[in-house]
This record gives structure tokens, C-alpha cells and sequence, in this order.
């Protein structure tokens, strides 16, 4: 089929299969998020990460864990040789930060993994039976809300012990009821609706509702908010990583990079901040796509 | 003969202890195996609570409904729903928007654990007038009448007896209005329907039905025949009163 | 008659991959103090006619007229301040779809006060008492309960009326109403029309309403405008509708059921590709 024909195929009105309807819509979604030129700049850093994390033995050209000669090569400043400068420990900073983006990614995607599902979960339940399971949940909800979500994962990390996965654990518990209070909000206007009362008139049972019919008009204003929360994700893994209860030297997380050059700030910028502008334009890129997103996604513009 | 359908007392309250809404009270009336009944009244007198009462969509707080004699178990059984379906008042709101119509389709079928969904769903579609290029579109891209169309076609896909239609065109206008009501008078007659039909146009009750009861304040005003509507024989004020603003307007 | 409203060569387009589609095309019409109705099918541009005049178009449409003026002032080029003055206290629509224009997780109450207190400085609790009285005046029969109701706790006939409370508190000097009364019943659509003409005849409002009950149209409008495809097909007196000379105007009369009609199925309309002519 030619480019043409597969485009027409694709937003044909008249669809003659599921699969065709599917794509067609995906398709729609996607031309117009391609129109946004900020989401598509942010969609761009996003997939040179994720590039990066694949490739990051290919790209780095350093190894990240075990410096240079510790003589000659501590805290050179940036040049040909090493993009990004090194560090104390005479390490390639670029080699680190582009391996560090593993262990970014990897928090990134396990915290939407775990944090989503279980938002979803409760927002919507809540939601959907109100009265006294509305209460409970949301009560609970309130009171993971009540913390301050670094100062919440402080304590579960030193509960669980520090390293990495704890620290993902650890966000992931504390990242979800905004995700559990939108659902819930969105779940009380679709609630009553008639093509609520028609699924349930056909004789579906609350599983099938909540699942089939309600989850997927929440789900988008979810997913929104997860990439626009991606941001503050990383800079709390970094945040763990800088108090040194996140990933532990010598894994070349970026937070725990900025910790690590803090020392020489003054005389040797590059230490901690080439991983800092890393963090920075990673948010930026996440926080572009899900404004991006938010336009495209909104069941409210589209009828 | 007993009716297929039985209201008797039928009362109906909303909210909680402090704010209470006596949306239907005493409501009772009796509809045939293929008839088609009308409920006409004030907006707000309840005549959309009764087929929701009907359906177990709303409380009951008095009273007793009938189908075929049997009383109506709480929760409402899977058998009720194969036998009544309901055709709700706004077709714009009564379709998922993120589902296509093959999917709003296929899911009653699947609840009921259906065999042969697909022609069902190709049958369904052609009863109500659309071809199969509708089958996998989204409601966004079909119109107010499609939409109730496809509303109707959900309601009728798992075989019921009894269909409950709730202003099925006031929301459509006049030139789909009349197809809509055909297909309905159409469906009766090939499958031997009953309906329950709620309206506020006395003009649709007296083309579709043969019987209507009008409802005021939630309560039973009268129930006229139409050869008695159609003759203006009304013993009630407030039906003389819809009866008189169905010419229109006239200035004070 | 002084002419409130003009609009000349009216066109509204939406992109499309096939080029714009034009779902307006150049209509033209005058608004006096006066009751206008636009009438035609489902589709025919009444709607996008109606949000084009209060610059409410979807951002992705363009709009073009030859002339768009009210009050004297071009609205063509209006900036958002002036239309910040002029909608709401002077110019103001009641949508179609209550259900989809109301907040559905505000009460009601707040959302007509909020509507009242806009336009001017009133204190909370007057705006209060006169959202009440709004609602007794649209004959809503429990006003209180109404006021702290969520939009799906009513009817839907309750839903719209609670709308048309909200638009008329602000007593605009021109209101559009979009099929507003399409799911009350008759004895109640009267009260709501009741309430429009008393509009137009004491405060001289100028008003555009926009139905498909052609039976409604003729019995309260002054003048009909019939859309089909975009277009204007005919203007003519509303007390003349019966005897309407386009042959779509007389299709649309002949679709509705009668009281006295027998039962056998109704005319459907037959459409002749020349009416795009
Ligand atoms: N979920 C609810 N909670 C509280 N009150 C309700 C609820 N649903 C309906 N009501 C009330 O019940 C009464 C009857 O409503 P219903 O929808 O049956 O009216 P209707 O006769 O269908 O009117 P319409 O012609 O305007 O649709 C109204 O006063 C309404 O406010
Ligand atoms: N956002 C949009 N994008 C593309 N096309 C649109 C959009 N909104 C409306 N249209 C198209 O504009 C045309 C006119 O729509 P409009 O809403 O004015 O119809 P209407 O006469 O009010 O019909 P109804 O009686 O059903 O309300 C329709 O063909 C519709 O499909
Ligand atoms: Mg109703
Ligand atoms: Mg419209």
C-alpha cells in the first residue's frame, strides 16, 4: 500500500473493522499531538532518553563506574576528549550521565507502572460505589496526601533500607493519591451518566463497569497527570539519590551525581551541574509532552 | 388476561433523611403484550423515574411491579434484562464516547454469553436502518438521529419483549423524528413489542400508542384511550390544559 | 424598527481533510426588537449560526462575514474586552444540551448566581433571592430544592429550564436561544415562551430562537428564517409557515405526527439535490 492509500485507510469514516477503527483513531490522536510543536519537542527528549538507555553502552565512551588515572584525569573541565568534564573520581561525566538516564528511565517507568494502576483503582472504586467505601478510601487517600511526599518516601526508605529500588518502592507509595483523587473527581461526573445506567441495564456487573466504561475516561486525564508528574518523579529519585538514601555510589544516578560534586561547586562547576541541566531538560521534555498530551486526550474537547 | 406489565401504588423517593423528594407517588396502570402505552405529563412529574423504577435504576419505596405476573426480584436478575430494555431520553448522553458502536453492541452479547455475536450485531444495525459502515464507528461521528438509532439497536440486540422508550425524539428533529417513529411502529408489528413510551408531544403519543396515562406533581392525573384523546374527551383540567397548549402559542 | 443586529454574508467553515467544510454560507438577516425563529433540520448550521454571532465558534473553524455588527458595534474585529462587556449583560445564549453546559458537579444555585453577580456588584444574598425568584419564574415547581440540586438530580426538562434561568437573570438586550425548549412539555413550554415574549415586548429584547418544532416556530415567532445545508432557503412571516412555498420547508410540515393523524407511518423527507443550489 502507498503512503497515500494507508493514510486514507486510516481515516476512512467509514471503518471496516475493529482493528481499522483502532488505528484510526490512534492515528487522529497522533496527527494532531504532531501539530503541537512543543509537545513534539518534548515527545523528541523523551525518545532520545529512552534511545540513550538502550544504547548507553554504545554511546558512552568511557566505562561510567571505573574512572581514568586518578592522577592526571580527576576534574578536568569539558573538552573534546571528555564532553562533560570528569569527576573526582576521574570518571567521564558524559559516560555517567548517559547511563545514569538507565536508572531514570527505569524509576520513571515503575513508578507510572505501579503508581497508575493502584491510583486508578481506588479513584474509581471510590467513585463509583460512594457512600461508605468512598469515605474509607478517600480517608485513606487523605492521609498519604497529608505528608509531604519526599519526607513520606524519606521515611519508607529508611524503614526499607536505602538503595534504589527501595526509593522507586517508596515513590511509587507516595505518588498516588493525586492520581486516586482525580480519578475519583472524574468517576463522580460520569457516574450518573445514561450510558452508565444503559451498561447497567444490559445487566453488566460493577467490575465490567468500572473497568470497560468508566477507567477509560479517566484514564487519559490520568495519564496527563502522570507525564506532567514525571517531572517531580525524577527530581525526587534525585532528591532521594542527593541525601544519599537513593541509588549508592557508585551507580551514576543522576541525583546522586549533583550530591557527590556539591563539594567542588565552586572551582569545578561542571561536576554538579552537567548532571543538573540532565535533570532539568528531562523534566522539561516530560512536562512539554504532557501539556502536549493534555490538549489531544481531554474528553472535554472532543464530542 | 392478566398485563404484561403490572404497576400497582408505585411510589418512588430520592435523597436522604433531611432532603426527601417524593419524585412518584401512587402511580398505577396495566399494559398489554403488544400494546404500546403512553405516559405524557409535566416535565419533572416523574415519567422518566417510573421506567427507571422499572429497570431497578431507581428506589422504590411503595408499591409493586409486575412482569408477566412474576414480581420484579431487587437486584433485578439477568433474565430481566434479555426481557426489558430501555431507550433513554438524550441520545447524546446515553452512548459511550470512547466506544465504538461494534462495541456497544457486542458487550450485551457478551454479557449474556451470546453465540453468534456477529451476526447478530450485522442484523441489529440493518433492523434499524444503518449498513454495516456504522458498525465501527465512534458516536462523535454519528448524528443525533444515528445515535438514537444506534441506542435503539442496544436495546433490541438481546431480544427483549418489552421496550421502554423514554422521549425517544424529542432531542431529533422533525424530519428524523418521523423515520425513528417508524422504525418503531415497523419493529412493533415484525416482533410483537410492547412499549412503554414516555413523551411530552401529545402528537407522537397519539400516532404511536394506543393508551396513555397523564401524570402531574408525580401522581396519575387521567388515563385516556386515543380515540378519547383524539376527541378531546379529557374529564381532567390539567389534560385540557396540554390539550389546549398543543395548538401552540398565542400571545396574551 | 431599529435594526439591533446585522449580518450580512455570514460564512463559517471547518477544516476538514477533504478542504473547509462551509456549515454556514452567506447568511444574511437583520434582528429588530422582535422575535426571530430559525428552523431545519438537524445539521443545517442553526446552532453555528447562532455561536458565530457571539463569537463562540470552535477555535479550529474560521468565520467570515461581509458585515457583523450590533448595537453599532463591528463585531468582526471585537477585541476581548469589549466582548467580555458585551457577553453575558447584553448578549447572552442558552445552548442546546443543558445537561452538557451545566457544571455537573456545581449546584445549580451556585451556578445561576454566579451568572447573576457577574454583570454587576450584588450583594450574595440578593443574588440568592433573585435566582429563586428566576427559577419560580421558569416554573420550576420546588425552587429551593432546585437551587442546591447537582445538574443530574433533575429532570431533564428541570436541567434546561434551571439553564434558561441562568441566561435570563442576566437580561440581555439580545438572546439566543438554542432549542430550549425541546424537553418540556407543552403546558411549560408556553410559560418559558411567556417569559421570552414579556422580554421582547416590555424590555424590547431581540430574540433568536432556534428549534425544530416548526409548529411551536409559526405560533410564537414573528419572522422564520429556514435553514437547510448552510444556507438560507427561505424567509418568510412566521404566521405563513403553513403555507411555505419551498418545497423543504413543506417536506419538514408534512414529517410531523398529528393528533388526529391516523396511525399508518409517517411522510418522510425526500431531499432534491437542487435545494444546494
Ligand atoms: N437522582 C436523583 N436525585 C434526586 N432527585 C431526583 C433524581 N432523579 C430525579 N429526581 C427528581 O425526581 C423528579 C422526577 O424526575 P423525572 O426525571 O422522572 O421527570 P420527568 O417526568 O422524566 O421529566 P422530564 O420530562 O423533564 O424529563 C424530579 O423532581 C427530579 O428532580
Ligand atoms: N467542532 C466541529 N467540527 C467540525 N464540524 C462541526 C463542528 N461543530 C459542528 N460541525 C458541523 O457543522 C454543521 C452544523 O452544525 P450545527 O450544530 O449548527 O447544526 P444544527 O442546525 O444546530 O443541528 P441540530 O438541530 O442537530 O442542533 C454540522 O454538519 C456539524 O457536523
Ligand atoms: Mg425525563
Ligand atoms: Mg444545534
Amino acid at each position: 500500500m502507498s503512503d497515500v492509500s494507508t493514510r486514507d485507510w486510516l481515516l476512512s469514516d467509514r471503518p471496516a473493522s475493529r482493528r481499522q477503527a483502532r488505528l484510526g483513531q490512534a492515528y487522529r490522536t497522533w496527527s494532531q499531538l504532531r501539530r503541537n510543536r512543543l509537545a513534539m519537542v518534548g515527545l523528541g527528549i523523551v525518545v532520545v532518553l529512552i534511545l540513550m538507555a538502550i544504547f548507553a553502552n554504545v554511546i558512552s565512551p568511557y566505562d561510567p563506574i571505573r574512572g581514568g588515572d586518578l592522577r592526571t584525569e580527576r576534574l578536568l573541565p569539558p573538552s573534546w576528549a571528555h564532553l562533560m568534564g570528569t569527576d573526582d573520581q576521574a570518571r567521564d561525566i558524559f559516560s555517567r550521565i548517559v547511563h545514569g538516564s538507565r536508572l531514570t528511565l527505569m524509576v520513571v517507568a515503575l513508578v507510572a507502572i505501579i503508581a497508575t494502576p493502584i491510583g486508578l483503582a481506588v479513584g474509581t472504586t471510590a467513585g463509583y460505589f460512594g457512600g461508605w467505601v468512598d469515605v474509607v478510601l478517600m480517608r485513606i487517600t487523605d492521609i498519604f496526601l497529608a505528608f509531604p511526599r519526599l519526607i513520606l518516601a524519606l521515611a519508607f526508605v529508611a524503614a526499607l533500607g536505602p538503595g534504589i529500588e527501595n526509593a522507586i518502592i517508596a515513590i511509587a507509595i507516595t505518588s498516588w493519591p493525586p492520581y486516586a483523587r482525580l480519578a475519583r473527581a472524574e468517576t463522580l461526573q460520569i457516574r450518573d451518566a445514561d450510558y452508565i445506567a444503559a451498561i447497567r441495564l444490559q445487566g453488566a456487573g460493577s467490575a465490567r463497569i468500572i473497568w470497560g466504561h468508566v477507567v477509560p475516561l479517566c484514564l487519559s486525564s490520568v495519564i496527563v497527570r502522570v507525564t506532567l508528574d514525571m517531572a517531580g518523579i525524577i527530581l525526587t529519585a534525585a532528591g532521594l539519590g542527593f541525601l544519599g538514601l537513593g541509588a549508592q555510589p557508585p551507580q551514576p544516578e543522576w541525583g546522586a551525581m549533583i550530591a557527590a560534586g556539591r563539594r567542588f561547586m565552586i572551582d569545578f562547576w561542571w561536576v554538579a551541574t552537567m548532571p543538573g541541566i540532565a535533570i532539568f531538560v528531562v523534566s522539561l521534555g516530560f512536562n512539554l509532552l504532557g501539556d502536549g498530551l493534555r490538549d489531544v486526550l481531554d474528553p472535554k474537547g472532543e464530542t | 388476561m392478566s398485563a404484561l406489565i403490572e404497576v400497582r401504588d408505585l411510589a418512588v423517593t430520592f435523597g436522604s433523611r433531611q432532603s426527601q423528594v417524593q419524585a412518584v407517588q401512587n402511580v398505577s396502570f396495566d399494559v398489554q403484550q403488544g400494546e404500546s402505552f403512553g405516559l405524557v405529563g409535566e416535565s419533572g412529574s416523574g415519567k422518566s423515574t417510573v421506567l427507571r423504577a422499572i429497570c431497578g435504576l431507581a428506589p422504590t419505596s411503595a408499591g409493586t411491579i409486575k412482569i408477566d405476573g412474576k414480581l420484579l426480584a431487587s437486584p433485578r436478575d439477568p433474565a430481566f434484562y434479555a426481557q426489558v430494555q430501555m431507550v433513554f431520553q438524550d441520545p447524546y448522553g446515553s452512548i459511550h464516547p470512547r466506544h465504538t458502536i461494534d462495541r456497544v453492541l457486542s458487550e450485551p452479547l457478551a454479557i449474556h454469553g451470546f453465540k453468534n455475536a456477529e451476526d447478530r450485531i450485522e442484523k441489529a444495525l440493518n433492523d434499524v436502518g444503518l449498513g454495516g459502515g456504522f458498525r465501527f464507528r465512534f458516536p462523535h461521528q454519528l448524528s443525533g438521529g444515528q445515535r438514537q438509532r444506534v441506542a435503539i439497536a442496544r436495546a433490541l440486540i438481546l431480544e427483549p419483549q418489552i421496550l421502554l422508550l423514554d422521549e425517544p425524539t424529542s432531542a431529533l428533529d422533525a424530519s428524523i423524528q418521523a423515520e425513528v417513529l417508524n422504525l418503531l411502529d415497523a419493529l412493533r408489528i415484525e416482533k410483537g413489542l410492547t412499549y412503554l413510551l414516555v413523551s411530552h408531544d401529545l402528537a407522537v403519543v397519539a400516532h404511536m400508542c394506543e393508551r396513555l396515562l397523564v401524570m402531574q406533581h408525580g401522581t396519575r392525573v387521567e388515563e385516556l384511550t386515543r380515540t378519547a384523546l383524539q376527541g378531546r374527551d379529557a374529564t381532567q383540567k390539567y389534560t385540557q390544559q396540554l390539550l389546549v397548549a398543543s395548538e401552540g402559542f398565542k400571545a396574551p | 424598527m431599529t435594526n439591533m443586529l446585522q449580518v450580512e454574508g455570514l460564512n463559517v467553515s471547518f477544516p476538514s481533510r477533504d478542504g473547509p467544510v462551509r456549515v454556514v454560507r452567506d447568511v444574511t438577516f437583520t434582528l429588530g426588537r422582535e422575535r426571530l425563529g430559525i428552523v431545519g433540520e438537524s445539521g443545517s448550521g442553526k446552532s453555528q449560526t447562532g455561536r458565530a454571532i457571539l463569537g463562540l465558534t470552535p477555535a479550529s473553524a474560521t468565520v467570515t462575514a461581509d458585515k457583523l455588527s450590533f448595537d453599532g458595534i463591528d463585531l468582526r474585529h471585537a477585541s476581548a474586552k469589549t466582548w467580555r462587556s458585551l457577553r453575558g449583560p447584553r448578549m447572552s445564549m442558552i445552548m442546546q444540551d443543558p445537561k452538557y453546559s451545566l457544571n455537573p458537579v456545581m449546584t445549580v444555585g451556585r451556578q445561576i448566581v454566579e451568572a447573576y453577580r457577574r454583570r454587576g456588584d450584588a450583594t450574595r444574598t440578593d443574588a440568592r433571592n433573585r435566582a429563586v425568584a428566576m427559577l419560580e419564574a421558569v416554573q420550576i415547581r420546588d425552587p429551593e430544592r432546585v437551587f442546591e440540586a447537582y445538574p443530574h438530580e433533575l429532570s431533564g426538562g428541570m436541567g434546561q429550564r434551571a439553564m434558561i434561568a441562568m441566561m435570563l437573570i442576566a437580561e440581555p438586550d439580545l438572546l439566543i436561544a438554542d432549542e430550549v425548549t425541546s424537553a418540556l412539555d407543552v403546558t411549560v413550554q408556553l410559560d418559558v415562551l411567556r417569559i421570552l415574549d414579556g422580554l421582547v415586548r416590555d424590555r424590547g429584547m431581540g430574540l433568536i430562537f432556534i428549534s425544530h418544532d416548526l409548529r411551536l416556530v409559526s405560533s410564537f415567532c414573528d419572522r422564520v428564517l429556514v435553514m437547510y445545508a448552510g444556507r438560507v432557503v427561505e424567509e418568510i412571516a412566521a404566521r405563513d409557515l403553513h403555507s411555505a412555498q419551498h418545497p423543504y420547508t413543506q417536506g419538514l410540515l408534512n414529517c410531523l405526527p398529528q393528533i388526529d393523524g391516523d396511525s399508518g407511518p409517517l411522510q418522510t423527507l425526500t431531499r432534491d439535490p437542487a435545494w444546494l443550489a
